[in-house]
């Protein structure tokens, strides 16, 4: 009886417009019966619009010749080919770019995030130097700068192109020997040793950077496969190092094994075979290169500026992720003796990845986002292609828009996720 | 019994100063720069970077600019006989079209009114000591887009209609970014209380809302708003383009913002909520009187960035033929009469000290309020 006293009341009777859950499902209803509205009167709108124009909708245009050229195709690709393939090219083309720029911003930032910390004054300061720099500028300032006016504006014609690589190197040496005042016998060495090497096989100019292109031969498809086999006893015995070591406390330098398996077995296989793999090396005739791969300056240019403009970003995040470990951490490592090198490999980039990943994963769904800026350029990618190439021949503005979205949209979703869960298995480690 | 006179010291010595070579600017650079091996040689290989890109910036900037000229004549090397820099009369004689794109030249001193007005009433928004606060940012937010408005577009008061299509070069950029902040944060701040809303169905489309702008490139949301969206509504409104894309640009960027802000929602501590609701106040209430007023300080240096970044992304618009500073400086560079081998580094080289300045003094100020504001609030 005194339990129904002090205990639990019916809650007061209110007005039906009070009753909070009255209340939420009235707001609610209006606000989706708004929403079906506006849907309904834009689709409405579309309709008619898109019939007074005498514009056709629906995905039939995707199997229409597209009757244009692309300079940058990583599958085959003629003009009469349909607009279907078209999309393929490009997509295929924004993946390159946004994979060869994940790889590559990842290492310069890393570099830059540590640099950043480094107790070196100078070294510190400069790297901060560059941060500041590039992330206050506009990315679409630097993709045009890197295009029109080093790219196309600085660099030389094919006939004076510079060539990258160690006789370049060399050369430069034996210059700078001669501009120092050095007996001539050391620049000759410089200079000997330059020929020695032979022509650079990678040269840059206006019309791209051409690199040697790798010939197949016969028996190469054993040279591939010896490689796989070679990953795949690396990773075995990484397996095994480390069954070994948490039995028995004996590391053993997978490292240095795995160098070994990977680098040197297809090396020897390829000189027992007699080099069935080799490089057509491109060679200057006239007025233009002629063999090797020439890699388009729209390509080159884009690359550059989402490469350095991604590194800074990262390399803020880096750094972020390094200070978030407490300063316990290196102290201890020091105090084992580590040595910079490898407090920071063993000790400290392992728990800073934990806080990395997930800002790290921001920063390559916007290098792929910003890859879409290629069109400003012309490099051939998803965006440029499809929504400014086909939206200007076909006028199918909102199946192509919604397509290019969808696209950009799925590539965002699948790299978070993949991303979580690489996220949940490093913390999954952590935690043990 | 007197024991013989033993000397006992009974204060330690005072330390000896560290050698001459350990302290001062000696020491320092002894030690943060040529500590060993490795960090001397890491100390040479700046120094020669540094070098190598200081010196030759500093001859093309300075040293070999030019300073006066009428045409492209005056900056080729052919002319002057010596190694030419930065070719600042091409700056020059397209200042004009830099700052107000092709806005008609009579009518110019509404865009410097413009201009003016907003400094007055942004400076002293910016200086924490000054007082009047929230008259200044009701004039600043409120009362300034509307006069700014009016004086830019004209047709009413006597001032003649400028269209947009003229609009250009640094006044469309500060348009479209001012414009981007007043309206994202109100959609953004909207968005964020929405994701947190506990009314499934609004929570659901804000997440999706939000989510899909963020997945999305803003070149595809600038293409959506310039060529969907007409075909979306009635055939008989015509919307201005650049409407078009700041519509495009506030969807965009409030999307992000809403992120920032729900960042600052986090922060705030569940006592503040049951707080408020222990007093009486209803949902707006609280807030708009509790909620907000703290979380949006938490998150100011947040929302400082967002401004950075929608500051930069505005150079996007000059993919959808709307030309603003980046814009006017490629059209700029077709000019035949300027055509030199310097002309595009100049004109980078101007455009992005623009670009530079107003970015890092933004983001300067939002390490200025993160710090000011570190101090002030107790955790």
């Amino acid at each position: 009886m005194s339990e129904t006293a002090t205990g639990l009341r019916a809650p007061p009777r209110v007005a039906l417009h009070n009753n909070p859950k009255v209340r939420s499902a009235f707001y609610q209803t209006v606000l989706l019966v708004i929403l079906v509205a506006c849907a309904y009167a834009f689709v409405v709108n579309a309709r008619v619009n898109l019939a007074a124009q005498g514009f056709s909708s629906g995905f039939g245009f995707l199997a229409n010749t597209a009757g244009f050229g692309i300079n940058q195709t990583l599958i085959a690709y003629s003009e009469t080919d349909s607009y279907g393939r078209v999309f393929l090219v490009g997509l295929l083309n924004t993946l390159l770019v946004a994979g060869v720029g994940i790889v590559l911003a990842t290492i310069l930032g890393f570099i830059i995030g540590i640099a950043r910390l480094s107790p070196n004054w100078l070294v510190a300061r400069l790297a901060g130097g560059y941060v500041e720099l590039i992330r206050n500028l506009p990315l679409l300032f630097q993709i045009l700068f890197w295009y029109l006016a080093v790219l196309l504006g600085a660099l030389p014609g094919p006939r004076d192109s510079i060539g990258l690589g160690l006789q370049p190197i060399l050369a430069r040496l034996a210059g700078a020997t001669r501009w120092l005042g050095l007996p001539d016998a050391v620049a000759q060495w410089w200079q000997r040793l330059a020929d020695w090497v032979g022509p650079p096989e990678v040269y840059l100019n206006n019309r791209g950077l051409i690199l040697p292109r790798p010939v197949f031969g016969e028996g190469s498809e054993f040279v591939v496969a010896v490689l796989a086999l070679a990953i795949i006893a690396t990773i075995a015995l990484g397996l095994w190092a480390r069954r070994r070591r948490d039995a028995t406390g004996r590391s053993f330098p997978v490292g240095w094994a795995g160098f070994g398996l990977i680098v040197g077995l297809p090396l020897a296989t390829l000189v027992v075979l007699g080099a069935p793999i080799g490089f057509e090396q491109p060679v200057l005739r006239g007025f233009n290169f002629v063999g090797g791969v020439r890699v388009i300056p729209e390509f080159v240019a884009l690359l550059i500026a989402l490469v350095t403009y991604t590194a800074a970003f990262i390399a803020e995040v880096v750094r972020a992720g390094i200070m978030a470990i407490p300063r316990g951490q290196s102290e201890a490592a020091q105090a084992l003796g580590l040595r910079r090198g490898a407090m920071l490999r063993l000790i400290i980039v392992p728990q800073a990845l934990r806080v990395i990943v997930p800002p790290l994963t921001n920063q390559y769904l916007n290098l792929t986002k910003n890859s879409s800026l290629a069109v400003a350029i012309g490099y051939p990618d998803l965006f440029a292609l499809f929504a400014g190439t086909v939206l200007n021949q076909t006028h199918q503005a909102i199946e192509i828009i919604a397509v290019t979205m969808a696209v950009y949209l799925l590539i965002s979703l699948v790299t978070s996720l993949l991303m979580n869960l690489y996220n949940a298995r490093t913390r999954r480690l952590v935690e043990r | 019994m007197s024991a013989p006179a033993a000397y006992v010291r009974r204060d330690m010595i005072g330390p000896m100063p560290p050698p001459l070579a350990a302290t001062g600017f000696v020491g320092w650079v002894r030690h943060q720069l040529f500590g060993s091996v490795f960090n001397s040689v890491l100390t040479l290989a700046g120094l020669l970077l540094l070098i190598a890109l200081a010196v030759p910036t500093i001859r093309f900037l300075v040293v070999d600019a030019v300073w006066d000229g009428a045409s492209r004549e005056d900056c080729l090397e052919e002319t002057l006989g010596r190694p030419v820099g930065a070719c600042w009369p091409f700056i020059a004689a397209k200042f004009k079209q830099f700052m107000y794109g092709f806005y008609p030249d009579s009518e110019l001193w509404r865009v410097n009114l413009t201009y003016g007005l907003g400094v007055i009433l942004l400076a002293p928004l910016l200086v924490p000591r000054l007082p009047y606060k929230t008259v200044n940012a009701i004039l600043f937010f409120g009362v300034f887009p509307v006069v700014a408005f009016f004086l830019l577009v004209g047709g009413v008061f006597g001032l003649s209609h400028v269209e947009t299509r003229v609009w250009g070069g640094m006044l469309v950029t500060l348009v479209i970014s001012f414009t981007g902040i007043i309206g994202c944060l109100p959609l953004g701040i909207l968005l964020a209380l929405g994701r947190r809303s506990d009314l499934p169905i609004v929570r659901m489309l804000c997440v999706i809302f939000i989510e899909f702008w963020r997945g999305v490139p803003l070149i595809t949301v600038l293409f959506f708003a310039t060529y969907m969206l007409p075909l979306f509504l009635p055939g008989n409104w015509r919307i201005d383009p650049l409407l078009r894309v700041l519509i495009g640009v506030i969807l965009f960027a409030g999307a992000y913002m809403a992120e920032v802000v729900r960042g600052g929602l986090q922060a705030i501590p569940r006592g503040q909520y049951e707080g408020a609701m222990a007093l009486g106040f209803g949902y707006w209430r609280m807030t708009g009187l509790v909620i907000l007023p703290q979380a949006l300080k938490y998150v100011i240096p947040g929302i400082v960035n967002s401004f950075i970044a929608l500051f930069k992304d505005t150079t996007l618009v000059l993919i959808v033929a709307i030309f603003d500073l980046l814009g006017q400086l490629r059209a700029a560079f077709a000019d035949p009469n300027w055509s030199t081998p310097v002309t595009l580094f100049t004109g980078f080289a101007f455009a992005g000290i623009i670009y530079f300045v107003i970015s890092f003094a933004m983001s300067r100020y939002a390490l200025y309020t993160e710090r000011r504001l570190d101090t002030g609030v107790a955790r």
